[in-house]
């Protein structure tokens, strides 16, 4: 338990906006290298891992998790030295006024600069401006010295540090530091009756792209994504709605999102794990979001896919928190249901009503 | 027509992702005229027809068609025991209420709607219910992530068909019928019935994938222009199968489709130049496997497409047939 908690801190803290994936790259390769009998980064930035089984069920399975993490980008800069940015991934305009940031590799504090409520006029209190009205103050007192601090396409993240708190815990990018704990977990554990090529992604948040070419290269015959989503938790107007996932409920399975749909064969047999290690489950609200199923799924000559994922609160926000006990859930899940696969299970067999 | 089978074939269960039970009908039907039958790992099921050993200048054709259906996912059971759902596809609002989902088990629930403080507006699919009687949450005989498909019988009446599903069950069984009835062997024929064509295409990009064809053709409905104030489109019902030359999703290849209207011409069967404005097929991601295949498509003007009342004529779908079997006798 306490191993994973570490884990989840040293990942959440780590910088890496999609397409800037190296520092957690960095902080991921010394957890798993002596776990595992090869690691490399391909032509985007995955970093694939593959750890070689008893091959009694003769089975490639790929586990795959994203080391990218919603940011912004620098665009521009002021003659006043402050920067102009763009968001990467998915982040609401409206959560950005007053934040502290870390600009760049060398993490420069910095804060998204906002009006004074003294200068505010009254109509406007609540109105949340649009990014481009927006900079980000790193200091610079000059256009050249902000240039020369941050220049363009330098990567701006959330100066959120990790903490727990209770049972809980709260960080940054739990979307999908979180499943790159659940997968450096399942790296080290083991062996497994199968050939595991664990892949922790690039450039999940801009399109599940480097899930894609990792599935191409890998050519699995069956694949797990792993994912911190969206708890939806909260009181809410209209109480008798679907929470799309809730904390404290156990990993949440996907049966059906925006970029696929999990084959029933495989869903039930991760209900079935699930219930007969007595480890409480939910099934995620179908139809919402995309994951490195969706990527995956197609590639080559067809992947049957699984997305199993450690419910969150305020995802795609400065912080994120989650229950020590549904990620512990969620890697034991993983990694029971990982042990159980069969070549039955997954392969299609040529009995053409199996 | 062979109505008994259409008739299974329309009626059998199979949203997407969730092919079992319709592989299993089709599967039944084809294997006396295959020469082998496989299935591909996101579950589209193959009948292969060997070429003649020799067979000057064979191919590798890929005729393709959807056996998935548009279907509904169950995301919530509320304390009352009324159930909320997602679509499966493009399943609109209007099309569903005062009709009927049923689910993989058996049950079947009317679809309504809440009411609304402003009725004239087009409800979306969230103020929807399934009514599957259960008096509270845990007397509900469905959970999350269970499917249903909508409940429209088939129905024969004059030339024209009227169902669900039959897009694209027309376009399997028209496969079907060619399987049934070819004897050229001048091509090595891999005859496709896909999966997830209504959600994300992968059945058929999967399967393409593999069997690395020299040109693939889809075989699927289309809309017509032919209703009460419907958009321009110059496809009418009954007039012949369309001859596709672009849709939403894809341009047919020329050469594919000048194939396709030489083997209607000799076929003495009539045909319609389609251009789809939106909406596409399996079409679109076979053209784009590996290093490209050329494609085309072959559609059955089909009327309410995405509705339980779906409708095509017999005369096309029995002409579809015959331009599908002299396309497969000519030279590629």
């Amino acid at each position: 338990m306490n191993e994973l908690i570490d884990h989840l801190g040293l990942l959440s803290n780590a910088p890496g906006i999609s397409g800037q994936e190296i520092e957690v790259r960095r902080a991921i390769r010394p957890l798993i290298e002596t776990y595992v009998d090869d690691l490399r980064v391909d032509a985007l930035g995955n970093l694939i891992a593959y750890k070689a089984g008893q091959r009694t069920e003769g089975l490639r399975v790929m586990v795959s998790a994203h080391m990218d993490e919603v940011g912004m980008m620098v665009i521009d800069h002021t003659g006043e030295g402050d920067l102009r940015v763009a968001t990467v991934g998915g982040i609401p305009d409206r959560l950005l006024p007053g934040l502290t940031v870390r600009v760049g590799h060398l993490a420069i504090p910095g804060v998204i600069g906002l009006q004074a409520i003294h200068r505010t006029e009254r109509g406007s209190l609540n109105k949340a401006p649009s990014i481009d009205k927006l900079v980000v103050d790193i200091g610079a007192t000059s256009r050249d010295e902000a240039e020369r601090l941050a220049p363009v396409g330098t990567a701006v993240v959330f100066a959120t540090t990790f903490e727990t708190m209770g049972s809980s815990c709260m960080g940054k990018a739990f979307d999908d530091r979180a499943g790159c704990t659940v997968l450096v977990d399942l790296l080290r554990g083991g062996p497994y009756p199968f050939d595991l090529v664990g892949v922790f992604t690039v450039q999940e948040e801009v399109g599940l792209r480097g899930a894609q070419v990792a599935a191409y290269a890998v050519a699995p015959d069956v694949a797990i994504a792993l994912e911190g989503t969206l708890a939806d938790d909260l009181p809410k107007d209209e109480p008798d709605v679907s929470p799309t996932t809730a904390l404290g409920r156990g990993p949440a399975i996907t049966a059906m999102d925006r970029s696929y749909i999990t084959p029933p064969r495989l869903l039930s047999h991760f209900m079935r794990v699930a219930d007969a290690e007595g480890i409480t489950y939910q099934i995620k609200q179908p139809g919402i979001g995309g994951t490195d199923a969706g990527g995956i799924h197609r590639t080559r000559a067809g992947v049957p896919s699984i997305t199993v994922a450690v419910p969150c609160r305020y995802i795609h926000s400065p912080v994120s928190v989650l229950r020590e006990h549904d990620l512990a859930a969620c890697a034991r899940l993983v990694a029971a249901a990982a042990q159980q696969l069969t070549s039955e299970l997954v392969r299609p067999t040529t009995a053409p009503d199996a | 027509m062979d109505l008994k089978l259409l008739d299974r074939l329309t009626q059998t269960f199979g949203p997407s992702g969730y092919e079992d039970e319709i592989r299993a009908v089709i599967a039944e039907a084809i294997t006396p005229y295959a020469d082998e039958t496989r299935v591909d790992a996101l579950g589209s099921l193959i009948g292969i027809r060997h070429a003649s050993e020799g067979a000057p200048g064979a191919k590798r054709v890929l005729l393709a068609a959807h056996m998935d259906e548009i279907g509904l996912m169950v995301t919530h059971v509320e304390d009352k025991g009324f159930v909320r759902f997602t679509s499966i596809g493009g399943v609109r609002a209007v099309n569903a209420i005062g009709g009927r989902a049923r689910f993989a088990g058996g049950i079947i629930a009317p679809i309504y709607v809440e009411r609304r403080e402003d009725a004239s507006k087009v409800p979306e699919l969230q103020h929807l219910y399934l009514d599957v009687g259960a008096v509270d949450r845990d007397s509900s005989p469905v959970r999350v992530g269970d499917t249903a498909h909508f409940v429209g019988p088939l129905v024969s009446q004059g030339t024209r068909l009227v169902s669900k599903a039959l897009d694209d069950r027309i376009g399997c069984y028209v496969l079907i019928e060619v399987m049934r009835r070819l004897e050229a062997r001048a091509h090595e024929i891999h005859f496709a019935f896909t999966t997830q064509e209504e959600i994300t295409l992968s059945g058929a990009r999967t399967s393409a994938y593999r069997i690395d064809p020299d040109l693939a053709i889809s075989v699927d409905v289309t809309g017509t222009g032919d209703t009460p104030k419907a958009l321009p489109m110059d496809v009418s019902l009954g007039q012949g199968p369309a001859i596709k030359v672009k849709d939403g999703g894809m341009i047919a290849h020329p050469a594919v489709r000048d194939a396709l209207i030489a083997a209607a011409e000799r076929a003495g069967a009539p045909y319609q130049m389609e251009i789809l404005l939106g909406g596409t097929t399996d079409a679109a991601v076979m053209q784009l496997v590996r290093a490209g295949v050329p494609s085309g498509c072959l559609s059955i003007p089909c009327r309410y497409v995405h509705s339980p009342s779906e409708m095509v004529d017999t005369a096309d779908v029995e002409n579809a047939v015959e331009i599908l079997l002299t396309f497969l006798e000519s030279s590629l």
